[in-house]
């Protein structure tokens, strides 16, 4: 009884006490992971996220001299826990990017009445591209759909433009993550006349001997894989296992980090999986990273993933974010920007190849150009390539565009799908 | 032969495999159930800790080195290169009794007499403190498992094999990863060396008898702690192969520890009590699942094999509800 | 001395029967009612609401549920999110399909739609008994799961297969979508759980909660002293999933607002509501809530204090929290194997003799 007493006394006094974080510093809540089964992954973003923004505190003293903070709360890839962190860290957050799905569809009809924005990149809803129904919700530079259709763009070009009568399988998590590009691999399959076959592999996919004996029997010229977690080291383990041509097996960007590759060792050289943004740490601002962060001991990890796929990933998000910010601060002519002025900011990006330079980010990621009816970006993306004997991915495509003219009807259909079951209006984009 | 019969014939030796690695899950369950009524819900997680053990004794991390630097501010990671294979499976043996140990000692011994459903849930509670601690001691990154043991598929069978169609078919040869082939070896051993440690040592017998009635055992004299503290020890050596088995296809990481649901339906086939239930309903699942998915699932949209092995043991309970090996239950009025 | 039954005479069987015959305890229960109903909703604010009060609701909802059929008929269940899955895909069927219905009769409808889904699976235990049966029901978790995550008509053959909760309302009010405030999901929760925490405490008490009872000590005796089991088990199956299946909307629609099956109802769903009804305490209406607020609240507690008060890094705070919640676990069945509910037992104990433990 005492117990209960002083315990619930204690819950009110902490929450109380922890529901009011301090305003005035620009705050980017992180809804991170660092446990549970994609526990590996979330770390390795989230460290990329967070240094980013300690990087420019450090270096710049913060966004035009504003200081930024990013508290964390973890959601184990959990959504009962992701709305838990997002009630309370949303007082005076600017921008959520949860790093899942599932919170993701989740947060899109809570931050669009708290006139918050959501980045979703590479994941989440991908009919939230079109800005006319999906206000506060963004998923520029690339979404699984663009995805999808650059991966089977580098395999027609691989197979000189002709893709009649290939087979193609598509290996993926039963999850809606998964489910994402069937849609639109479909499609594509009427387009280009080859031949899909799905092998979904439910959660975790420690398991996948069923699947793979199918694939073999199959003999798919081509293998896609949508997956997460343990399946993906599974499945690439697998690959090896059977022999089969590992530069015809390419993922989806979540199924291609370091972490999925080095468990199947040297065997896995030569797989492929498509990206968004430049991999490695050639690039001048990871010296900077080192510099500041690293060697200041301010690092959120222990700084040996500098560098990595979702390190570079997490880096990314944050510095669309803090361009996002500092272009806000410049329409709204004030240095202390609200939510709602952030998702102005996000709505008008625009960051050109000179832009990225002076970041030290030359040749990372694509030129991005955001408007009101296109909240999705330029949908470009390259492929990459794993080295096992240097233990690095290297890029081996340029940035190439998805295809547009199979994408954006599947768009349309999807978010007025979306908005007649929530009775939503579109937006006038002038 | 025609290729269609020869690809069902590869689907059940791959079953067949796949449920040799159910089994070995499965095993650790059955131990400790015997010798003390407890369904351990641990068991995953605990083969998940001796794997992550192993592979941190191997490369030589530092435990707890996360805690440490984040207390003290220092910035330790390694102590060493690690020691050989062997020498890492030693100790992280003597870590697993230790750890059966302290468990006794702290836990169990104030759980004698309680009903089976507290006692599972004192595993639940096991189970959330073992994962928390896995991954404080050693870090929650994905770790390669490496103890040298070979993988990938046969290339001989494959050769061997391709002969058996009919000319004129498309037959690329059987299909069988020699990981799995040493698993089966490995799982074969571990039985051999169980059902002789429990028939012909003392020790053996004494777990027979606490196993029997646990009143009894005690009246003779078999001091139940120590047997317990053997019986957890003992699993935890079966969850060490099965962490490394599994370990040495994923990597080690949490999902690790989710191996535990495909046990269960291996368990419930061939009884909570029986060592060869657990073989036995290993490979009946592996290969129910797996002809299953090869020909009906495509119909179906595939990935049936979660529920599938469930529905499988559950149709052999309703002839055999204490399982094909279980003890015959008898219940008095 | 602070707790007393002597004293309370009562004169009519009416009176004898009523659900808290001692006065004591209806004070308390009309006190914290009052509170819960008219003080509550006006300080609750949103970080209240979505992570503390109407999780802990929900969640009491359904392990009010499985206490029916765990603790009350002895039959252990791990499907419990595969039916909470039915719960919510009914519920957002019937959204989708009737708009302008009462949010308050989709969620009851929901939960019958369950009641009949929990009939039949129910039916092995009328064989399979103890951890066979547990193991057995994982069966209609897992398949019921796979049947939402392949059939694309449950979710509207939408793209990735989520469901999300359009707005609804009941009086006019919306309850449902991300507008709705946060007092009214609230009242919405409170009413529902109060409402049916109150049927289940009565029906527990009367003929066919001791049908249960009997069914739950030995189900052979139960049978020889004539009462029928397949009615027993197969009623308690009923109710529990019904009352699951109203959490399970609730869940879904009040809740978290969209969801995906494997995630939202996976089978840690199962082992969660389980987990809080034997640390709650089996055969305990109090219980499921004490079992419910434990497993909720702890880890939001920890989580604040930790992280919000230490300042610690959220990767250790999270593994920490683990060991903590394991470690309480085996602690409380150290001390007492029966539940918080068994704690509470001991402290009226405690208190009704206080100050003269003599």
């Amino acid at each position: 009884m005492k117990f209960k007493h002083f315990s619930a006394a204690f819950v009110a006094a902490t929450i109380l006490a922890t529901s009011f974080p301090v305003a005035a510093d620009l705050t980017y809540p992180m809804l991170s992971y660092r446990t549970g089964p994609y526990g590996p992954n979330g770390t390795e973003f989230a460290d990329g996220y967070a240094d980013y923004f300690t990087l420019l505190n450090e270096r710049d003293g913060g966004i035009n001299g504003v200081k930024t903070i990013t508290p964390e709360c973890e959601t184990a890839y959990n959504t009962a826990k992701g709305v838990e962190c997002y009630e309370s860290t949303k007082e005076g957050a600017l921008i959520y990017q949860p790093l899942s799905t599932g919170i993701t569809y989740q947060l899109i009809p809570k931050v669009t009445a708290d006139n918050i924005p959501l980045h979703s990149m590479g994941y989440g809803r991908t009919s939230a591209a079109n800005g006319k129904v999906f206000s506060h919700v963004f998923n520029y530079p690339a979404n699984y759909w663009d995805g999808a259709s650059v991966i089977i763009k580098h395999i027609s070009d691989e197979e000189k433009g002709d893709l009649k009568d290939k087979k193609i399988s598509l290996l993926y998590h039963n999850s809606a993550y998964g489910k994402e590009p069937i849609r639109t691999l479909e499609e594509l399959a009427k387009k280009h006349g080859y031949k899909l076959t799905l092998v979904p592999v439910d959660h975790p996919g420690q398991e996948q001997k069923s699947q793979w004996l199918q694939l073999r029997r199959d003999r798919p010229d081509y293998i896609i894989m949508y997956g997460w977690g343990v399946m993906n080291q599974v499945a690439i383990k697998e690959a090896t296992n059977i022999r089969f041509d590992m530069s015809k097996f390419i993922g989806i960007w979540w199924s291609g980090s370091e972490n999925d590759v080095l468990p199947a060792g040297e065997k896995s050289n030569g797989y492929k999986a498509v990206t968004f943004h430049g991999v490695g740490d050639d690039y001048p601002v990871f010296d900077d990273i080192k510099k500041y962060v690293k060697d200041a001991g301010k690092a959120a990890g222990d700084g040996s993933n500098i560098g990595t796929a979702l390190y570079n990933r997490g880096m990314y998000a944050a510095m669309l974010a803090a361009e996002a910010t500092a272009n806000a601060q410049k329409i709204h002519n004030t240095k202390d920007i609200t939510s709602g002025q952030m998702r102005d900011g996000m709505e008008s990006l625009k960051i050109d190849n000179a832009r990225l330079k002076t970041l030290g980010l030359e040749g990372f990621g694509p030129e991005i150009n955001v408007s009101c009816e296109n909240h999705g970006g330029p949908g470009l993306a390259a492929m990459q390539q794993w080295d096992a004997k240097a233990k690095k991915w290297k890029l081996i495509t340029e940035f190439v565009e998805s295809d547009r003219s199979v994408i954006d009807p599947l768009i349309a259909e999807d978010s007025s799908a979306y908005a007649k079951e929530n009775s939503l209006k579109a937006r006038d984009c002038k | 032969m025609s290729p269609l019969f020869l690809n069902a014939l590869e689907v059940i030796v791959n079953g067949l495999m796949a449920g040799i690695m159910y089994s070995l899950v499965a095993l650790g369950f059955v131990l400790i159930f015997k010798a003390s009524g407890i369904f351990n819900y641990a068991q995953g997680v605990t083969a998940l800790f001796a794997a992550l053990t192993l592979v941190g004794f191997q490369t030589g991390q530092v435990p707890f080195a996360h805690l440490i630097n984040t207390i003290f501010g220092t910035k330790i990671h390694h102590w060493g290169d690690g020691f050989n294979t062997i020498l890492a499976i030693i100790l992280t043996m003597l870590v697993m009794i230790l750890f059966a140990w302290l468990l006794e000692k702290i836990v169990l011994k104030h759980m004698v007499n309680q009903a089976p459903i507290i006692l599972f849930m004192t595993t639940i509670g096991l189970a959330y403190f073992m994962e928390g601690f896995g991954d404080l001691m050693w870090g929650a990154d994905i770790k390669t498992m490496d103890v040298g043991l070979p993988s990938g598929g046969s290339l001989w069978l494959e050769d061997f094999t391709k002969g058996w169609a009919a000319s004129g078919t498309e037959y690329y040869g059987m299909y069988i990863d020699v990981l799995d082939v040493w698993a089966a070896g490995i799982a074969i051993l571990l039985v051999v060396a169980l059902t002789l440690f429990s028939q012909y040592t003392k020790t053996g017998r004494a777990l027979r008898a606490v196993a029997d009635d646990h009143q009894a055992a005690l009246t003779v004299g078999i001091s139940l702690r120590t047997i317990w503290i053997i019986v957890w020890s003992l699993s935890g050596f079966v969850a060490l192969v099965a962490g490394i088995m599994w370990g040495s296809k994923s990597g080690v990481q949490f999902s690790l520890s989710l191996i535990a649901l495909k046990a269960l339906p291996v368990l419930i086939l061939g009884g909570f009590t029986s060592i060869p239930g657990a073989i036995i309903g290993g490979l009946i699942i592996g290969v129910g699942e797996k002809l299953f998915e090869y020909s009906v699932g495509g119909l179906l949209g595939g990935a049936t094999e979660n529920w599938f092995a469930y529905v499988l043991a559950l149709a052999f309970l309703m002839f055999r509800p204490q399982g094909l090996f279980g003890e015959k239950i008898i219940e008095r009025v | 001395m602070f707790y007393r039954e002597s004293g309370d005479f009562k004169t009519s069987y009416a009176e004898d029967q009523q659900s808290f015959p001692i006065k004591f305890d209806r004070y308390a229960i009309w006190i914290l009612l009052g509170f819960a109903f008219f003080v509550v909703p006006f300080f609750i604010n949103d970080y209240w609401e979505k992570s503390v009060l109407v999780p802990f609701l929900v969640w009491s909802m359904a392990a009010l549920g499985l206490n029916i059929l765990t603790g009350y008929c002895g039959q252990v269940s791990l499907g419990t999110g595969g039916f909470m899955a039915v719960g919510a895909y009914s519920c957002y069927k019937l959204m989708i399909a009737f708009p302008g219905m009462n949010i308050f009769i989709v969620v009851i409808i929901a939960g019958l739609i369950t009641a009949l889904v929990g009939i039949a699976f129910g039916l092995p235990s009328l064989r399979i008994k103890g951890f066979y049966l547990a193991v057995a029901t994982l069966a209609s978790q897992f398949f019921l799961i796979w049947m939402f995550n392949k059939i694309p008509w449950f979710y509207n053959y939408s793209a990735s297969g989520m469901i999300t909760a359009p707005e609804r309302t009941m009086f006019g009010i919306a309850i449902s979508g991300p507008s709705a405030p946060s007092w009214a999901t609230y009242l919405f929760c409170l009413t529902l759980v109060t409402i049916f925490a109150f049927i289940a405490r009565n029906l527990t008490r009367g003929r066919i909660g001791r049908a249960w009872k009997a069914i739950h000590d030995m189900d052979i005796a139960a049978e020889i002293i004539g009462i029928p089991p397949l009615q027993a088990k197969l009623s308690a199956f009923a109710i529990s999933s019904f009352y699951i299946g109203m959490a399970g909307a609730m869940l879904f629609g009040v809740y978290l607002g969209s969801a995906e099956p494997g995630e939202a109802f996976g089978i840690n769903v199962s082992f969660l509501v389980l987990f809080m009804v034997i640390v709650g305490g089996l055969g305990s209406i109090l219980g499921s809530f004490l079992g419910a607020a434990f497993l909720i609240l702890i880890p939001v507690l920890m989580k604040n204090i930790m992280v919000g008060g230490f300042g610690w890094p959220a990767d250790l705070a999270a593994h920490l929290e683990l060991v903590f919640i394991g470690g309480l676990i085996m602690f409380f069945l150290v001390v007492e194997p029966h539940g918080l509910a068994q704690l509470w037992r001991i402290t009226k104990e405690k208190l009704r003799l206080w100050p003269f433990p003599h």
